[in-house]
């Protein structure tokens, strides 16, 4: 059967299993929006930022392990869904993103709207195509799809001009598509996996060291399964957060520049690093001169490029992470003894272990007058359904929400860990929402980035998404102002919002419920009504001003030497 | 140390501003480069000449292998390729000076393919270190004008891509 472009994509976009997008129309999209009220399967959601729009998508992502898709129209609407793609291409999040483009006879032409967003985006998508015939849609977007979900996941962008949305083409749908030049390695190696498996079997002091890889590849069961098969600490990294249970006693806790005294030690002074589905990054590793120094290392990660990019590596196994942890369980499985053996071999270590959480837990001083930032976190764990979502933006309150609220499920935590999003956590919640209107779905912010995307309470209100947004509000740019702090002799460029604002009443202006708490003993309070309320909601806590997120590796510095008390 | 890479490539816009801006975007060196289509007309081969230490060389090769569009990456050493280039000089040439280029011209093998009153253009393939050679001779004479195309390089026997 002939039809439009547009409606090409969108049948195309059916049977790619897309139920929901979130778009923003504009010149070059109309014709694709005119066909949308006709395809009645998608639900649009329109958020008031195409960077809100974006960073939903990524949240709908990672809250459903789903390729989240996103549209834009030419010029402004492409370039403001850069951000986010940024976002999620670091934090390798599956997602298309759809841009309108000026008619094909106009490319190049300065038209207006126009600018080449294929180029503009080349270095932070993991591919990207320009449609320019109907009749190629269905393969162009099958293979979007395909290479935004594999291996490992990133965007990919379509760019679709608006002569070729009008044009008649018949619809074909692709039994398979074939890319030659793309062919993940999905498979670990077993001989490698051997060889891993004797390694692991000699250590005494082992750690493994998880990424957000595991989470990606829905491996958390496996990986859980092996840690405590083989009773081995674990320490995620912020993106890791989830794909252990962090109330199991082999939890470290995160590691790196805030990570936990404990998990930090046990890294310094491991014999082997078990990395899956981690990449090293420099917030987790400081001083790489210094980093882990006696241990071995195993690699396993589906990237080949992660692997030797920042430390030497001793075994890398490429492979689909859970692919690689289930033939490392049956490996384990015919040696028992073996198990056993290590067990007890590794009877000092858990004790070392044992000190360092007692030493230096994760902890902070609570006040009667004055509302600790750590207390809100804990209480808003302690009040929270156990499978709610919890999004965060980016600073101080990312670091002690990674470090009080207990994470023990998958795909609980969006955060946005590589790009460093600041305005990232309310549309991330929003996406989840739309995604499961009926779990709890909270969004912890500062006071800085949720005026970044403050837009999409707007949104939140229209399609009835009941996000609990938390603000916690020390008027500072906190994480910025704590290095001023530490490193720049309390010289406070900048960093101070000098306005306070009320953000209960912002909340009221667009629809949506507000509260605050100025006193620790309100806290609880607000946070019970605020998730009773069937509703979006802003709770606004008046935080202590000067709270520093500790302990703290300074940048530069080896993971042992960290700041506890400053 | 100086290694030459080819890459095998879809022969689509755009590729070549992907395998360029990997080498800009990560800070790696392009020391000359050349693409052309290869036998099969839906496939290109980008000739890189890069240099790095082996972890940098490693990460080159793995991240070009990521790219999409990249079928092949070879990394070839001495050993196992040959390579060329192609350079085409003008060289001052009045006077004396004019018998000393056509012998050197006749040295290396190399061909006039225009001819002035005050000038000669030479064609000259070779090896990079012989075009380096017949450089440093011609410089003295009076070089005018230099272009270069970057090597390009062929796996020997069976080493190699088909295609």
């Amino acid at each position: 059967m002939k039809m439009n472009g547009a409606r090409i994509l969108l049948e195309s976009l059916k049977r790619e299993g897309v139920d929901l997008v979130f778009g923003y129309p504009g010149g070059t999209v109309i014709n694709l929006y005119d066909e949308l009220m006709n395809v009645r399967e998608i639900r649009h959601i329109l958020p008031r930022h195409e960077q809100g729009g974006t960073h939903a998508a990524d949240g709908y992502a990672r809250a459903t392990g789903k390729v989240g898709v996103a549209i834009a129209t030419s010029g402004p609407g492409a370039t403001n869904t850069i951000t986010g793609i940024a976002n999620a291409y670091m934090d390798s999040i599956p997602m298309v993103i759809i841009t309108g483009q000026v008619p094909t006879p106009l490319i190049g032409n300065d038209a207006f709207q126009e600018v080449d967003i294929i180029g503009i985006t080349r270095p932070i998508t993991k591919h990207s195509f320009l449609i320019r015939h109907a009749k190629d849609i269905p393969t162009i977007v099958r293979k979007a799809f395909y290479i935004a979900r594999s291996g490992r996941p990133g965007p990919v962008l379509i760019d679709f001009p608006k002569d070729v949305q009008i044009s008649q083409a018949e619809f074909k749908w692709p039994e398979s598509v074939e890319i030659r030049g793309y062919k993940p390695n999905l498979e670990g190696h077993q001989k490698q996996v051997e060889k891993a498996v004797d390694m692991l079997f000699v250590a005494r002091r082992p750690v493994m060291y998880v990424g957000g890889g595991v989470i990606l590849a829905n491996a958390a069961a496996e990986l859980t399964e092996l840690a405590r098969t083989l009773q081995f600490p674990v320490t995620t990294t912020l993106m890791g957060l989830g794909a252990f249970p962090e109330n199991d006693p082999l939890a470290l806790k995160m590691l790196g520049m805030h990570g936990a005294y404990a998990a930090n030690m046990a890294m310094t002074h491991s014999d082997l690093i078990l990395a899956v589905g981690a990449r090293f990054d420099d917030r987790v590793t400081g001083k790489i001169a210094t980093f882990a120094p006696h241990a071995k290392i195993i690699h396993i990660d589906v990237d080949p490029t992660s692997i030797r990019k920042n430390v030497r590596v001793d075994l890398p196994i490429v492979g689909d992470t859970r692919d690689v942890l289930v033939k490392m369980i049956d490996c384990l499985k015919g040696q028992t003894e073996k198990v056993t053996a290590q067990h007890s071999a590794m009877e000092a270590w858990h004790e070392d272990i044992s000190g360092w959480k007692a030493k230096h837990p994760i902890s902070y001083k609570q006040s009667t007058s004055v509302i600790k930032p750590q207390y809100v976190i804990q209480k808003l764990r302690e009040l929270s359904e156990d499978d709610a979502i919890m999004a965060t933006d980016v600073g101080q309150h990312q670091m002690w929400t990674a470090q009080f609220f207990e994470f023990n499920q998958p795909r609980t935590l969006l955060t946005s860990g590589g790009l460093g999003t600041m305005g990232f956590g309310l549309p991330a919640a929003m996406g989840a929402q739309a995604a499961y209107p009926k779990r709890q779905v909270i969004c912890v912010c500062g006071d800085g980035g949720v005026q970044m995307n403050m837009q999409e309470l707007a949104t939140l209100v229209q399609h009835r998404l009941p996000v609990k947004i938390v603000v916690l509000n020390n008027n500072f740019l906190g994480m910025v102002r704590q290095w001023q702090e530490l490193f720049f002799d309390k010289r406070y460029s900048q960093t101070c919002l000098e306005l306070p604002m009320d953000f209960a009443k912002i909340a009221e202006a667009y629809g949506a419920k507000g509260l605050k708490a100025d006193k620790p003993s309100e806290v609880e309070q607000v946070i019970k009504d605020g998730f009773a309320h069937d509703g979006p909601v802003i709770m606004e806590f008046k935080i202590a001003r000067e709270e520093k997120v500790l302990p703290m590796v300074p940048a530069g510095a080896s993971l042992n030497e960290m700041v506890l008390n400053a | 140390m100086q290694h030459t890479i080819s890459v095998v490539v879809e022969n689509e816009f755009g590729v070549l501003a992907r395998v360029a801006g990997l080498f800009s975007g990560r800070g790696f060196n392009i020391d000359s480069l050349s693409v052309a289509p290869t036998s099969d007309e839906s496939l290109s081969r980008i000739t890189i000449v890069t240099r790095g230490d082996d972890a940098v060389l490693e990460q080159i090769t793995k991240q070009l292998n990521k790219l999409v569009d990249v079928i092949k990456v070879l990394d070839f050493s001495e050993d196992n390729a040959i390579e060329r280039e192609l350079a085409l000089i003008k060289v001052a040439a009045e006077d004396e000076s004019r018998a000393e280029v056509l012998r050197i011209v006749d040295i290396f093998r190399a061909k006039i393919i225009d001819v002035t009153p005050k000038s000669y253009t030479i064609e000259a393939t070779g090896a990079p270190a012989k075009i380096n050679a017949i450089l440093d001779l011609l410089r003295p004479l009076g070089l005018k004008e230099l272009v270069r195309t970057g090597s390009v390089a062929i796996g020997r026997g069976a080493k190699g891509w088909k295609g």
